[in-house]
């Protein structure tokens, strides 16, 4: 509240209408509105081109700035691809089972680092920050994923990635700015530990946990690392991966293109043009999910880089 | 630790006494440490293969020790002035556009009377951010591809036809700055913006007696009163060096580009994980660690005696 008032007070003394004031205002609204449209308008490019005609797409030249004709059917042939659907079950299991493992260990670690009288807090806070700064290195991870079996399997995904360092200290600084009174007043009521966590800090804690939780699910959407380097079944990949191999490799063996159904290429040309519309349809649907529920959660995400500032 | 010296108890007693009244956080926070431990700490102990010839049949405890033989071959090696090069270079890069661009996109967002405006701008350039880096590579690929839209500008500006620019090599640093730039600019904003709102408004009304103008009120207070937050992440802008972005280099160079492009954190994946020299590429990976550690430092050193700011 405070801040919004300063704000107000600050920029009430900036619209003066002086001639200098006008011009900065000219530049600064100008430049403001040309690196929203250089923001917005790849994302549009996409956009227009998934729908647009394939043939025409390809010898487009310049900006796209509304579709091509329209036609769905680069998003039919990316839906009658059985690795994308399986892709996208993989997606949606490690996101599911990643999350939860992320919440279930970050409450723990946090809960416990959030309490006042704990003799051990320090040692192990020393013991967690010392992680942030020291890391053994790509390669002896790898060899010891490898030795303990977090390779090629579903644990591989989950359990590597269980829990964020930052995160934890987001969520504890949360847990540690709630009243003391709540808790005392269970703790007279004769509540233990354990209802003291899941009935009284839980509860109240809840935007900081939706800030958390809207972490993990995007970084678990949009992991592929560790997918890439301990994954080797093509049945096991999730949705990022095989993006890759689409957008970054330009690999082509998604080619059900030619022979998918409903739409039949009986040229080169059109076989090229349809692999340039599948590109576009496969990066609609992986980031669609994340961006259309985006806007309405923005003041959770800009919450966790406030609550993070304040340690750092 | 402090508060051990004035506790009446011996420490062991404290301790289980600490223990007892405590046990379910301690409880909880077990698994959290155990995890820790496995992952973080786990592969710090497989740096030891570094000063080995490690033979994934023979183990790590068989394996041949060499001393500094890797490290060694990796200093008198065709790549070791490539790789240190580039990777100063892109963080050269990096730090005098991709640091002082959320800045200045800060100041310019302070300045902007219209809520509405501001709101919509911030909107529409934080949401790159959520996009995964492999749909962030993906699209560079179709725009840089020839006949891509960036590759149609670079055509024109240049007045010559270009094939793919990820082909070129002079192009490789401008194409992974400004991709970052566009992908997080909006959203490293933030931390900025939340420092200057919590500035005084007293100090701007007091200038504008003085017969300050816009600019210099940017110039004389507003980057003055955010200098420690800016000094900070710079601290961790300079202990993130070496470690910066192999996973985004991975996806976008090629053969082509080495010349340029290869940093050492890829040529610790590319010999490591793609030529299984996992005992080189632990010493290669060890070698920039201890860079970056040293870099840390001493930033952490000089800001701490010039401003009183250091993060430990």
């Amino acid at each position: 509240m405070k801040a919004k008032e300063m704000t107000k007070k600050h920029t009430s003394t900036i619209g003066k209408r002086k001639p200098a004031n006008i011009i900065f205002n000219l530049f600064n609204y100008s430049i403001l509105s040309f690196l929203t449209i250089l923001c917005l308008y790849p994302l549009l490019h996409v956009l227009f081109a998934s729908v647009s005609d394939p043939t025409e797409l390809i010898a487009h030249r310049g900006l796209l700035l509304k579709p091509l004709g329209f036609t769905l059917s680069g998003y039919q042939l990316v839906f009658k691809d059985n690795s994308i659907l399986i892709g996208f079950r993989n997606t949606l299991v490690y996101v599911g089972l990643g999350t939860l493992l992320n919440m279930m260990f970050t409450i723990m670690g946090a809960f416990t680092l959030s309490r006042k009288d704990l003799l051990l807090k320090k040692p192990i806070m020393l013991f967690i920050t010392i992680t942030m700064f020291f890391s053994g290195g790509l390669i002896p991870w790898f060899l010891l994923m490898k030795d303990i079996g977090l390779y090629n399997n579903i644990w591989a995904m989950v359990l590597p990635t269980a829990l964020n360092t930052w995160n934890m200290i987001i969520l504890r600084t949360g847990l540690q700015s709630l009243p003391y009174d709540l808790e005392e007043a269970a703790i007279i009521d004769g509540a233990s530990q354990a209802k003291i966590l899941t009935r009284v800090i839980l509860p109240l804690s809840k935007p900081v946990l939706a800030v958390i939780f809207l972490y993990y699910v995007v970084g678990n959407w949009n992991s592929w690392f560790n997918a890439m380097v301990l994954l080797k079944d093509r049945s096991l990949y999730p949705l990022q991966l095989l993006l890759k191999e689409i957008l970054v490799m330009n690999d082509t063996s998604m080619s059900s293109v030619g022979s998918a159904g409903g739409v039949s290429i009986n040229s080169v040309q059109g076989a090229t043009a349809y692999r340039e519309l599948v590109k576009y349809c496969v990066t609609v649907i992986v980031t669609a999910p994340i961006l259309c529920v985006y806007p309405f959660l923005q003041k959770y995400f800009v919450k966790g880089v406030m609550v993070g500032s304040i340690k750092g | 630790m402090s508060k051990l010296k004035y506790s009446p108890l011996p420490f062991r007693t404290a301790l289980k006494k600490d223990l007892k009244k405590n046990y379910f956080a301690y409880l909880l926070i077990l698994p959290v440490i155990v995890w820790y431990f496995i992952f973080c700490y786990g592969p710090m102990w497989g740096i030891t293969i570094a000063f080995k010839d490690f033979k994934p049949l023979l183990g790590f405890a068989e394996s041949q020790w060499v001393g500094f033989k890797h490290f060694v071959d990796f200093i008198t090696g065709p790549y070791f002035l490539r790789t240190v090069r580039n990777t100063f270079m892109l963080n050269i890069w990096g730090l005098a556009f991709g640091f002082t661009s959320p800045i200045l996109l800060a100041l310019l967002l302070n300045e902007v009377k219209s809520i509405k405006f501001k709101k919509i701008v911030q909107t529409i350039t934080y949401m790159p951010h959520f996009i995964s880096l492999i749909v962030i590579c993906g699209l560079l690929h179709i725009f840089t591809q020839s006949g891509g839209i960036l590759t149609q500008l670079v055509s024109f500006v240049t007045g010559t036809e270009h094939a793919s620019l990820l082909g070129y090599s002079q192009y490789f640093r401008p194409i992974y700055t400004f991709s970052d730039i566009w992908q997080n600019v909006g959203w490293n904003s933030i931390i900025y913006l939340s420092a200057m709102s919590s500035i005084d408004p007293g100090l701007y009304e007091a200038a504008e007696i003085d017969g300050a103008g816009r600019l210099r009120k940017m110039w004389h207070i507003t980057l003055p009163q955010i200098r420690p937050t800016i000094i900070i992440l710079f601290i961790f802008a300079m202990g993130g060096m070496m470690a910066s972005g192999h996973e985004k280099i991975i996806l976008l160079y090629n053969s082509l580009t080495y010349e340029t492009a290869d940093v050492i954190a890829s040529y610790v994946y590319r010999r490591g994980l793609q030529e299984a020299s996992y005992s080189f590429a632990t010493a290669v990976g060890l070698f920039s660690s201890v860079i970056n550690f040293l870099l840390l430092w001493i930033t952490n050193s000089i800001s701490r005696k010039f401003s009183d700011i250091s993060v430990f």
